[in-house]
This record gives structure tokens, sequence and C-alpha cells, in this order.
């Protein structure tokens, strides 16, 4: 009896594989295809790829150490004065004495460090409930569902803000995982309602009626088929990671090390107290944040149109 | 209709206790608890013996939670650590500016969001519709606070156009009647105050609306493509309507429906967005005091408070947008 089952799954899947592999296309080749046609995704993909390179290479890059403090600098430091562009320093200083070209330069590394984390946190939690809850259903997924309710009950920056508000001191660890777990629920949702709706489907329905185990399932079948709307909102979620850490920098609720060049930090706490006296300690930060949360934003749009089924030819 | 109603406002006051709950048990587990965040380092074993017996925090941890949950529904949350006032006034005061604000906010997110909306996807592929994609990209790209002290630059500093914070000019005093400074204008024939505090409304208002607006317009542009694409379009074109009768009753009517969803979840960006925006403007609404709860040391009693209004607030809109699609789509009500 196992072993009937058995020859016929194996003749199945060699089946699946063959036309695969012949004359279908899969749907993630052909949406890489029509991703890499897409302008939008390419100007995306580009600038992701531009401050990735700085982050990488930033030893090389910079001009000099982003936290060291240059007497040449500091001499003429005032707080109604902060030295602009100089021969060694193309940026000028920053409020301490630091070379604040370098520090913008570094500030790709930490600021994408942070942003990559809090997503990467908010996606394995969240995945993980959500698959929890639509694998088993029944009362483990009602109370998942309630959990989520009350962690949407207050929107992201206030729940992110709650939950720094609440530890008892910040550091950088705290503001990565408020930012983290403000996403927890909307991961969850979005990955139970995708297993939800493919219990239902044929290709699960096979699979059962194959006598394919339980757990089996969930892992090969109804997970993969979900990831690819958790793929597009981890994308879009970056975005909104890094702008929510320099909201809370700007609260004064961001990572207290004055050391730190992140670039929510920098605009959020130096760049808005100066902004009269040296408006380019804002603005540099600032562009820098708009691009990255913007290739973000495009690239994690682009993945949505192409994966979507409707724009298959 | 009335069972559905009653179920989500069930569903509203367990997630409202469930938070609340989560919250008072995270205060306790603090190390030190909320009398070494009322007394600070320096407090003598004394002083904290008798400030925690004088909070019931001698008391078992169940009897607290039963005096907490008590106090939550007769609204008594003890007094603010910062002033010593009483939780529901200090509240109680900041609450109109924020909605002024708010309000103000929304009013111009929709009022543009979607005539630019309908506008770009009319002129699909123009000038003016990618113009307006970009745009929009960057209003969501943007930290607010940010655009908040771009906009105070240009505009109350360079050029004094606007006032620079505050919500009316100090010397216009207008009798405070419901706390809503343009509406107290009206209503005491204050026309000037009015004015005065309409001009300061301004550059806080599109600041906070900033994203919003930008959302709108995306998801009225998205809607009204689709739209455009129906069959029945094509029906009323074909049967030989006028242009303007298909276009208010047959494609605006049915892409509104994604766009209300959206101005109720927008609710949220408002209330975190109003945070940040009341510290560039010093607006002293809940948004201040948020933020002074939490930098000049944490003021628990008044935190527990906001978080709870927040909650509600977001919560009770998104029920009434869900319950305003019976009233616009009448699928909807069949069901």
């Amino acid at each position: 009896m196992a072993t009937l089952a058995e020859n016929k799954r194996r003749r199945i899947e060699e089946l699946i594989a063959r036309t695969s592999e012949a004359g279908g296309v899969s749907l993630f080749r052909d949406a890489g295809r029509r991703l890499l046609r897409n302008p939008t995704a390419i100007v995306g993909g580009v600038l992701i790829l531009l401050f990735l390179i700085i982050a990488i290479f930033a030893p090389l890059v910079a001009p000099h150490d982003p936290v060291q403090r240059f007497p040449e600098l500091t001499r003429d430091l005032t707080v109604d004065h902060i030295p602009g562009p100089t021969a060694g320093h193309p940026l000028g200083s920053d409020p301490l004495g630091r070379d604040f070209a370098s520090r913008m330069i570094y500030g790709a590394r930490q600021t994408l460090f942070v942003g990559v984390l809090a997503t990467l946190i908010g996606l394995l939690l969240g995945v993980l409930l959500g698959a929890i809850a639509g694998a088993l259903g029944g009362r483990v997924d009602a109370i998942i569902m309630r959990l989520t309710d009350v962690m949407l009950a207050l929107p992201s920056l206030l729940l992110a803000i709650t939950l720094v508000a609440l530890a008892s001191q910040s550091t950088q660890w705290t503001v990565i995982i408020a930012v983290a777990v403000v996403n927890v629920p909307i991961f969850a949702r979005l990955l139970r309602g995708s297993m939800l709706a493919q219990r239902e489907s044929d290709h699960v329905l096979a699979a059962r009626a194959l006598g394919v185990k339980r757990h089996d399932i969930v892992l090969r079948h109804m997970l993969p088929n979900s990831l690819t709307a958790v793929i597009v909102q981890a994308t879009l979620t970056f975005a909104v990671a890094i702008l929510d850490a320099a909201a809370l920098s700007f609260l004064g609720l961001g990572d207290p090390d004055i050391n730190r060049a992140e670039w929510g930090l920098m605009l959020g706490v130096d760049g808005v107290r100066y902004f009269e006296v040296r408006p380019e300690l804002a603005y540099f930060p600032a562009l820098a944040i708009i691009l990255v949360a913007l290739g973000f934003t495009l690239l994690g749009e682009s993945i949505r149109e192409a994966l979507d089924p409707k724009n298959r030819r | 209709m009335v069972r559905v109603i009653s179920r989500r406002l069930i569903q509203l006051v367990a997630t409202v206790v469930a938070l609340m709950t989560l919250v008072f048990f995270w205060l306790r587990s603090l190390p030190g608890g909320p009398v070494d965040a009322l007394l600070g380092e320096r407090a003598t074993p004394q002083t904290r013996e008798l400030l925690t017996r004088a909070l019931g925090y001698d008391q078992p941890i169940w009897v607290q939670y039963g005096r907490f949950l008590k106090n939550v529904v007769t609204g008594n949350f003890g007094n603010s650590i910062r002033t010593g006032e009483p939780v529901t006034e200090v509240i109680g005061r900041a609450f109109p500016a924020t909605i002024e604000l708010a309000i103000a906010a929304i009013i111009i997110a929709i009022g543009l969001g979607i005539p630019l909306g309908y506008l770009a996807a009319k002129h699909r592929g123009r000038l003016l519709d990618n113009a307006t994609i970009i745009v929009t990209l960057v209003g969501i790209s943007i930290p607010i606070f940010f655009l908040g002290y771009l906009l105070k630059d240009w505009l109350t500093q360079d050029i004094h156009l606007f006032p620079p914070s505050g919500r009316i000019s100090t010397g216009l005093g207008n009798t405070d009647v419901t706390g809503f400074f343009v509406l107290d204008g009206l209503l005491t024939r204050e026309l000037d105050a009015s004015a005065d505090a309409l001009w300061h409304l301004v550059l806080p208002a599109f600041t906070l609306a900033t994203i919003p607006l930008a959302i709108i317009i995306r998801i009225t542009r998205a809607s009204v493509l689709d739209v455009l694409d129906e069959d029945y379009i094509r029906t009323a074109d074909a049967k030989g309507l006028r242009h303007a009768t298909v276009r208010k009753r047959h494609v605006l009517r049915n892409a509104l429906l994604p766009v209300v969803t959206t101005i109720g979840l927008q609710t949220g960006a408002l209330l975190a967005g109003a945070v940040l925006t009341e510290k560039v403007y010093n607006w002293g609404g809940l948004g201040t005091l948020i933020t002074d709860s939490i930098s000049g040391g944490r003021d628990y009693p008044v935190l527990q408070a906001l978080i709870l209004l927040a909650a509600i607030v977001f919560i009770v809109v998104n029920l009434a947008v869900d319950l305003s699609y019976a009233f616009i789509d009448p699928r909807v009500r069949v069901k």
C-alpha cells in the first residue's frame, strides 16, 4: 500500500519536474525576466546596489576615520559655527569636529544594518507565527490572531515609540527590536492568509490525496508558495524601518552612542539641532535616507507587479 | 447590522483590555518598577518605601491589577508625575490641539489627493502622471520631521510667510470655548483670532498630510485606472451617456471604494505623524505630550492613558470605515 503511493508520487514528481524544465516557464523565472525589462525595477536595484557597495567598501571609500576628531576642525568649532568644506574634508565638519563625509559613507553600513536586521527579525518572527497559525488552525490560530490584533491596535510608529519608552534604557538593539516587532503582525497575517487560501487549493489537495505527510505539505508545498508575498512585503518594510528608526532618533529615543554614524541618528539629532547653523548636516543624511527608501520601494513594487499572475504572458 | 456592530465592539473592548494588561505587566516587570521611575536614582530607601505603600505597590499584583482595571473603566488614571495634575485634565487640554491638526491634515489629504489621483489616471503615461508618481514616491520616502524643518526654514525664516511655531500669536488671547482655536474664534466672533489660528495651522497640517496625501493619490490613481478598464464603463460610453455623467456616476463612485479603506488606515499615520509634526512646530497637543512624558523621566500614568486613547481612536475609526462601506457599496449591504 505504502509502496503504491510512493511510486505514484515519484511518477507525478517526475512529471512535474519534466514539464517545468521543458515547456513551461516557472513563475519566478518569468517574473525575473519581466523585472529586468522594467525600468522602475532597474532604478531601484541600482540605487540599492550603489549603497550596498558604499557600505561594503566604506573603509576604502571614506577619506578618514568616522569617529576621529580633527584638531583643524575642532579649532573653529562653536555652537554657532561648524566648519564647512576644507581641503582634507570635502563635506566639512560635524558638530564634534569629525569628518562629515566619512561619517556619511560609514552611515551606509550602519543604516543598512539597522534596516536589514529590523526587517529580518520582523520577518522571521512574523513568518513563524503566521505559519503556525495557518498550518495548525483552530485554537492556536485564534490565539495568534488575537495577539496580532493587540499589536495592530496601535499605529506602527506609536507602537515602536511605546516599546522603546517601556524599555528601561535605549540602545541600538532597543531601536532595532522595536522597529522589528512593529512588523511582526503584518508578516504573520500575510502568511496566514496565504496559507489558508492554499489549504483549500488543488495542489495541496492533490498532495494530501497522495498521502504526503502533513509537515511536508506545510514545508514543501504551502510555505514556498506563500513566500512571494512575504518577499514583496519585506522589501517595502525595509524603507519603513529606516524611516521609523530616524523618527525614533528625532524623538530622543534612538541609539545613545554618540560615535555611531547612522543616517537616521545624524539627521534626527545633530541635523535637526544645528539646522539653522549648518543645514547640510541635515540635507545629506536626509537625501541618503530618501534615496535608499526610494530604492527599496521601487524594487518592492516592481517585484509585486512582476509576480502578479495577471501580468503573465 | 446591529449584530455585526456589537460583535466588533466586543472585539474592540477585548483588544484594548489585552493591550492595557500587557502595558500594566510590562511596567511592573521593569527593574525597579514605577517607583524608581518616579523617584529617580537618588531616592533613599525610606522615601521609596513610603511611595511604594502610598501607591499601593506593596499589595499583591492581582489586587493592583484589579484596581488598575477599575480605574481604567472609571476613567481615573491618577496624576501626572511631572505636573501632579490629574491625567485626564492634562490629556483633555492637549486633545483639541491634535484633533484640530489631524482634521486639517485629513482635509488637505483628501481634498488634494482624490482630484490629483484622478487627474493622474486620466492623463496616464503623460507628464502630469509621471510627475505625480515621482512626487508621491518622494513623499512616502522623506522623513516627515525633516520635511517639517525644511518648510519651516523656507517659509518662515527666508520669507516670512507663515508663523514658525505654536497655535496662535501671543496677545491674540481668544476665549477658550472648545479648545479648537479656529472654531472658538468663530463661536465668539473673534474672527482675527480664528484667521490667526488658521494661519498657524497651514504648515503643520501640510507636513502631517504628506504621507496620507501621497498614499491617497496613489490609491486613487490605481483604482481609477482599474475602473476605467471595466466593461460597464465601455457600455456607459457606448450607449451615449454624457462624459461627465459617466465620470461621476460610474468611474468615481466605484473607484472611491478602496480609497475609503485607505483613509481609515491613514488615521494611524496621522496619529504617529502628529508626534513628529508637533515636535517640529511646538504644537502642544497629544504628540508633544507623548514626547514630554517620555523624555522628562518617564511619566507612566500619562503614557498609559495616551496609549489607551490612541488605540481606541485608531480602532474606532477603522470600525467606522468598515461600517461606512455598507452605505457606500450596496453589494456589501446585501451580504
